[in-house]
């Protein structure tokens, strides 16, 4: 890499560090403009409460602090990579998180790779049998896919596998109960991930796949690729390496979006699977206005957009040599 | 003791299907579902609904209750009241370990009770006003005196309201932060084993307890599953046992009872007795006029919400307190569904079309519908209305700083009306801060003097009476407008045995519960 590209690489990454802070006051103060507070929702499950109970709770969150203290607080703990802790599961905010990690990776890595891998390929074919029979069923299995709400597509997909054929689970990410080692806890933890990666990769193949082929059928009618047939190339040559590397630029663009919202999880399939991720923990506390854990969700997932948008970037240069980063 | 716990099966028998003369077999595990996952299982700070479920399995209260709210020995073995009312003498269970070996002794008692609950615990704190001292005189007798008799004292001891604390793990530790809140360690048939955030919490038989022979089950595990068809789906493919009452949805509740080898029981319930009703800001526009609020309850049609949203599940409700708790007066007047006298009443008062904004409670899919409902028959007798929606934190908020016209809300009545709902009519009970008191804002001295009054008469007779009268009045007055005692039914598969073995429920089921092999 050349010094230019890292001079360009560390330039992005303090100025990332500037919208990170800026995010976080922002929503420092979005999440306190909702109605009610921690106390209250903690409360308010309770059935009971009374004011000593709620002061009680607010003093020991923090709460009963001035606005302008409390933010002060947060920020210059987050800078010292202290996101504070959950008010409810007492719990460092930091901790709670990564342990969700490995499950919403999992999920969102797996649903990543199935639609970009099963997207692209989808609208390679689509497009090599352009205007033919088989162009015609990709694009409306696409269309479906595309349209369909998710946790529709969820409900029937557990009712079909669970329920009426009894193949697959329906919730969860293991067996609970039960002691599984090496492969057979892979093979496991697989079974539980087939409904829910699957399902929340539909959405993105479709849009992989449609993408693809409308860019595919786009180069392939510029005049290199004429250029390519004329010299007498394989069509097959032609298609993998002249017109899909070509059009890979705008999926690039389009997985690296994808890629940053893999730390946020997938709030709907989440809840639907019962699936332990960081969607399911972000919903969680933004119901229960568990500022830090909130806060401390947005901030990671923000910390990943801006990442990813760097990677992508770098990544343009790899797919189209000419492209160039600079300042 | 073994014969006391026998005589609480009984009383359940007719409800739960046992074939009794089997001998119950040891071993199992049961999956249960926990919805919403708790906030913690330290059920002394906690008094959410399921950390009451989970954790009533690990801690122990000093008595449980049977289906008509009498008390059973559990970690007290007896209790004796002076002449007076005023002096308990309750001897303690000798011989009981806590999870981590230490013994149970007086000394707990007194530290749960009188310290630890007594800071930590905001529904006990309110009874304890009643209470002048606690007293160890030796290692298994614990005297209570009270201020005045205080009628319902005897029902304070289930494991949801005076759940009984480790005295050694606690004492001057700053109780919110000791670590064993998230190590729970009571006397309970469970022990605690993990909690893995977000997916479930595992508890496993105490080998040490001290009831022999029980609990039966080995392993509990209560599985986190967010979304209400999941969890349908999850007991409909067997991976789940028991579906706690509320648990899903009621669309839900027909199609599930009806599959095969599945057992249905409302039973479990008693001690809490949900009593629904509607908010009626009493304060302002025209719901202040009595007679806007006697229309309202003629205006809903509250047999076709039970029949429609609940399955005929529950009671309709025409009084403050519920039918299954004590001092219940069954003859306060009825408010049928008459959408005439309604619409009389609202003329008599010259109602001027003012419209009222109706907030639906944000609890589910049946609160949504119910909310439609009542909606519906407002509109009816010409009550204008705007719906107004809103999450957990804001309904919270809304609530408990008076900013609504209408909405809804159910409470649980804990056994006795001063436990559970002097504090919605009390006057003295108007404070901001919380959507649990008198948030309609209703004001009557005479009801106040005789719910005051009736928490310390002595005998029963004499609150008897001043319940009654006070029934009447509220009834009259509709502070609120009360719909129904909700029945949430649990179900679960018919291997489990035995299940509901007191008026609190799944909140203690499993000690007692085991699984036809």
């Amino acid at each position: 890499m050349s010094v230019q590209t890292l001079l360009y690489i560390g330039g992005r990454l303090v100025k990332g560090a500037v919208v990170l802070l800026v995010i976080a006051v922002f929503n420092f103060f979005l999440i306190r403009a909702a109605p009610g507070d921690p106390a209250k929702v903690l409360a308010g499950e309770a059935g009971a409460t009374d004011e000593i109970f709620l002061q009680q709770l607010r003093e020991q969150f923090g709460l009963d602090e001035p606005l302008y203290y409390q933010l002060w607080v947060y920020i210059s703990n987050l800078m010292q990579f202290d996101m504070g802790i959950t008010y409810r599961q007492q719990m460092p905010v930091f901790d709670l998180i990564m342990e969700r990690m490995p499950a919403t990776l999992l999920l969102t890595g797996a649903a990543f790779l199935l639609s970009l891998s099963l997207g692209v390929l989808a609208g390679v074919i689509a497009a090599a049998n352009h205007r033919k029979m088989m162009d015609s069923i990709i694009t409306v299995a696409a269309l479906i896919f595309y349209a369909t709400p998710l946790f529709w597509l969820a409900m029937m997909a557990s009712l079909f596998f669970s329920v009426y054929l009894g193949w697959l689970p329906s919730f969860g990410m293991q067996t609970v109960g039960v002691t599984l080692t090496g492969w057979e806890k892979v093979a496991d933890i697989g079974m539980h991930l087939i409904l829910p990666a699957t399902t929340l990769g539909l959405f993105f193949t479709a849009v992989y796949a449609r993408m693809t082929r409308t860019s595919m059928i786009e180069t392939s009618r510029l005049d290199f690729v004429k250029t390519a047939k004329a010299k007498g190339m394989k069509p097959s040559r032609v298609t993998t390496h002249h017109i899909l590397r070509n059009a890979l630029l705008p999926v690039v663009t389009l997985a690296g979006l994808q890629a940053g919202q893999l730390i946020g999880g997938a709030v709907l399939t989440e809840t639907v699977f019962a699936w332990p991720g960081i969607g399911r923990l972000m919903f969680e506390a933004l119901l229960q206005r568990d500022y830090n854990l909130l806060l401390g969700v947005f901030f990671i997932s923000s910390a990943m957009v801006v990442l990813f948008n760097l990677i992508t970037d770098v990544i343009y240069c790899v797919v189209d040599p000419r492209i160039e980063l600079s300042k | 003791m073994k014969k006391i716990i026998m005589s609480a099966v009984i009383a359940c028998l007719p409800f739960t299907s046992i074939t009794y003369a089997e001998e119950p077999t040891d071993g199992g595990t049961i999956n249960v579902v926990v919805q919403p996952e708790p906030p913690s299982l330290m059920i002394g700070m906690y008094s959410n609904g399921t950390t009451q479920q989970v954790g009533g399995n690990i801690f122990e209260g000093l008595m449980r209750y049977d289906k008509d709210l009498n008390p059973h020995p559990l970690l007290a073995t007896s209790w004796v009241n002076s002449e007076d009312g005023k002096t308990w003498t309750f001897k303690l269970k000798e011989g009981v370990l806590w999870h981590d070996g230490k013994p149970f002794t007086s000394a707990d008692v007194v530290f749960s009770i009188d310290k630890m609950l007594r800071e930590v615990n905001a529904r006990l704190r309110t009874s304890l006003a009643y209470v002048e001292s606690i007293t160890a005189t030796d290692d298994y007798t614990v005297v209570f005196k009270l201020k005045e008799p205080f009628g319902p004292f005897i029902r304070l001891f289930e494991v949801g309201t005076t759940p009984m604390m480790p005295k050694h793990i606690y004492e001057g530790t700053d109780y919110k932060l000791n670590p064993a809140n998230h190590h729970p360690i009571g006397t309970g048939p469970f022990i605690f084993k993990e909690w893995k955030k977000g997916s479930f919490i595992h508890l496993a038989k105490n080998t040490q307890y001290h009831i022999k022979g029980l609990p039966h089950i080995e392993e509990l595990y209560w599985h986190v599953i967010p979304d209400a068809a999941s969890r349908s789906v999850a007991f409909e493919t067997g991976k789940i046992d028991v579906l706690p009452g509320g648990s899903v949805e009621n669309f839900d509740v027909p199609r599930l009872s009806k599959l095969d080898n599945v057992c249905v029981t409302t039973d479990g319930w008693e001690f809490f007795s949900p009593h629904a009703w509607l908010w009626l800001n009493n304060r302002q526009g025209p719901i202040a006029d009595k007679r806007f609020r006697q229309a309202v309850m003629y205006a809903m049609d509250r047999e076709f919400a039970k029949s429609v949203l609940w399955n005929d599940y529950g009671k309709i409700a025409n009084g403050p307190i519920g039918s299954k708790t004590t001092f219940f007066d069954s003859s306060i007047p009825n408010y049928e569904y008459n959408p005439e006298k309604a619409k009389a009443l609202l003329k008599e008062m010259d109602y001027d079309g003012t419209p009222v904004r109706l907030m639906a409670m944000p609890y589910g899919e049946t609160w949504q519908r119910w909310t439609e409902v009542v909606k519906q028959n407002l509109e009816d007798v010409g009550i204008k209305t705007k719906l107004i929606s809103t999450d957990v934190a804001g309904w919270n908020q809304k609530i408990s700083d008076w900013d609504y016209d209408i909405s809804f809300t159910y409470l649980y009545q804990y056994g006795d009306p001063a436990l559970g709902v002097s504090r919605t009519y009390l006057s003295s009970n108007i404070a901001k801060g919380s959507p649990w008191n008198n948030a309609e804002g209703y004001k009557n001295e005479q009801v106040d003097q005789w719910l005051t009054e009736a928490a310390t008469a002595f005998p029963d007779a004499k609150r008897q009476e001043l319940y009654s009268k006070a029934q009447h009045q509220l009834a009259e007055d509709v502070p609120v407008g009360w719909l129904m005692e909700l029945e949430f039914p649990t179900i679960y598969n018919c291997k489990v045995q035995n299940l509901i073995d007191s008026a609190i429920g799944i909140n203690d089921a499993f000690g007692t519960a085991w699984i036809k092999q």
